[in-house]
């Protein structure tokens, strides 16, 4: 693999973590993290939108008007999402219920239009292809670490297998009920960020 | 970059719709035979789980839930208002909760305490039946919760009385809150009790704090802690689908053909 591949692909895990360095896409990593289900069908929706919008809007990038480039974009973006969306109705409905409109709002999540606009316009199918996936990718390391603590902590289940018995079902484990609201996605968001700059420490403004 | 004539930059517009809408109709119409089939499922599943025929999360394959929902269940579409069978309706393919919004299929329901503005004019019931004989009887029940509208099904004894089971299928409430209506600890409280007093008015009520047994305290629910506002949405809910304006004409007619037959 070429360096500038590998570049694409794995930088946006923790060097330019999309959610944690460049703040992004905070929205639906609230919305969809109760759960690890939902947020591993998510994790792989975002990727498959993120690879192939990429590739497409790179594939075309030399002939999309500059006028006219951000509304293409979306309507690529756009379509991607309504055919994922489409496919998760066929293939696994009870989590596409759950997620309900969250599908759909991946168009809106800033992530997908800031690399197409930032990277697949300007460099070539491949590497756009990648940088698409080590993004998405990126979302997702964010989105099941705080879905794993929302879950564990939150209901005391992973992947809604019981962990820790609770209290009400004649168990131990008091549920944290902060975990399985938004703010407690924050907390574990704010963490998971104080966490990475601490680590590293060039991620920090200054 | 170079400057675009007018003419290209709509010819290229004009072709990334084309391109994109065939896709997406591609995809729609390719996928829509095994979404319907999900959606078909579901709602079995759904009744086989409120019937006592299914566990909650168990799974299951779709042709084993279509033989258990053949052997056991019978669906009816009746007509609310007048409590008699429609047997005009094609309950494979009637959507109570479209016909809900349908101006043709609903009318506007009468003053109420559980949020419901429209009431479809058909209904479909379920009975699990053994043999000939009716079991139970299944109704869709819905209204409003503390945050959203909350869907389920009330499963009554063929006395029309006794209640075997309530559950919501659909909801918004907080979870850990509201959205312990989902406990089957709590749901497995209703089984038992009675849903009219003994005049024939709705009567079950969920209250704060614990209720006895079924058979010293037959009318009322446990609360759920933190959840006064969705307690109080599914006893209105509840009585206003056992009223006059719900259900009531149906029972009675059904309470009737029984004790003739």
């Amino acid at each position: 693999m070429k360096a500038a591949h590998k570049k694409a692909l794995f930088d946006p895990l923790f060097n330019d973590n999309p959610i944690a360095a460049q703040v992004l896409g905070i929205c639906s990593a609230l919305a969809v993290t109760t759960k690890l289900e939902t947020s591993v069908v998510m994790s792989l929706a975002v990727i498959a939108v993120m690879a192939l919008s990429n590739l497409s809007i790179s594939v075309i990038r030399n002939f999309i008007p500059p006028s006219i480039r951000i509304i293409v974009q979306l309507t690529i973006i756009a379509s991607l999402v309504i055919v994922t969306d489409q496919v998760l109705q066929a293939f696994v409905f009870d989590i596409s219920k759950q997620l309900s409109v969250f599908v759909g709002l991946i168009i809106t999540n800033c992530i997908v239009m800031g690399r197409a606009e930032a990277y697949a316009m300007q460099n070539p199918p491949v590497d756009s292809f990648l940088d698409g996936i080590g993004n998405g990718l990126g979302y997702s390391l964010v989105l099941l670490v705080v879905g794993f603590f929302r879950e564990l902590l939150g209901a005391g289940k992973l992947f809604g297998y019981s962990v820790m018995p609770l209290v009400t079902e004649g168990g131990w484990y008091q549920p944290n009920g902060l975990m399985v609201l938004a703010p407690g996605a924050f907390f574990l968001i704010g963490i998971f960020i104080w966490l990475l700059r601490n680590f590293k420490p060039e991620l920090r403004e200054t | 970059m170079k400057q675009h004539s007018n003419t290209y930059i709509i010819g290229f517009a004009a072709g990334v719709c084309l391109v994109c809408s065939i896709i997406v109709a591609t995809s729609a119409v390719a996928l829509k035979e095994r979404q319907d089939l999900n959606k078909v499922l579901d709602r079995q599943k759904k009744v086989l789980i409120v019937a006592d025929l299914l566990e909650e999360g168990q799974p299951i394959t779709a042709d084993e839930a279509q033989q258990l929902f053949d052997d056991n269940i019978r669906i009816r579409a009746i007509d609310i208002e007048s409590g008699d069978f429609d047997d005009t309706v094609d309950t494979v393919t009637y959507d109570q909760r479209k016909a809900t919004k349908d101006p043709a299929l609903s009318r506007v329901a009468p003053e109420n305490r559980a949020g419901i503005t429209r009431l479809p004019l058909r209904a479909l019931v379920y009975e699990r039946v053994a043999g000939d004989e009716i079991e139970l009887l299944i109704l869709p029940i819905e209204g409003k919760g503390l945050w959203s509208t909350l869907y389920g099904f009330l499963a009554l004894a063929p006395d029309t009385t006794t209640i075997e089971g309530l559950t919501f299928y659909e909801h918004g409430e907080t979870p850990g809150l509201g959205g312990e209506i989902d406990n089957p600890r709590w749901k497995a409280l209703w089984k038992g009790r009675s849903a009219y007093d003994a005049e024939g008015k709705p009567a079950i009520t969920v209250i704060k704090g614990a209720a006895g047994p079924p058979e010293d305290d037959p009318y009322r629910i446990d609360g759920l802690s933190g959840s006064t506002l969705t307690g109080r949405g599914v006893s209105n809910l509840v009585q206003f689908w056992l009223s006059d304006d719900g259900f009531a004409p149906f029972l009675e007619k059904f309470r009737a053909e029984r004790s003739a037959g």
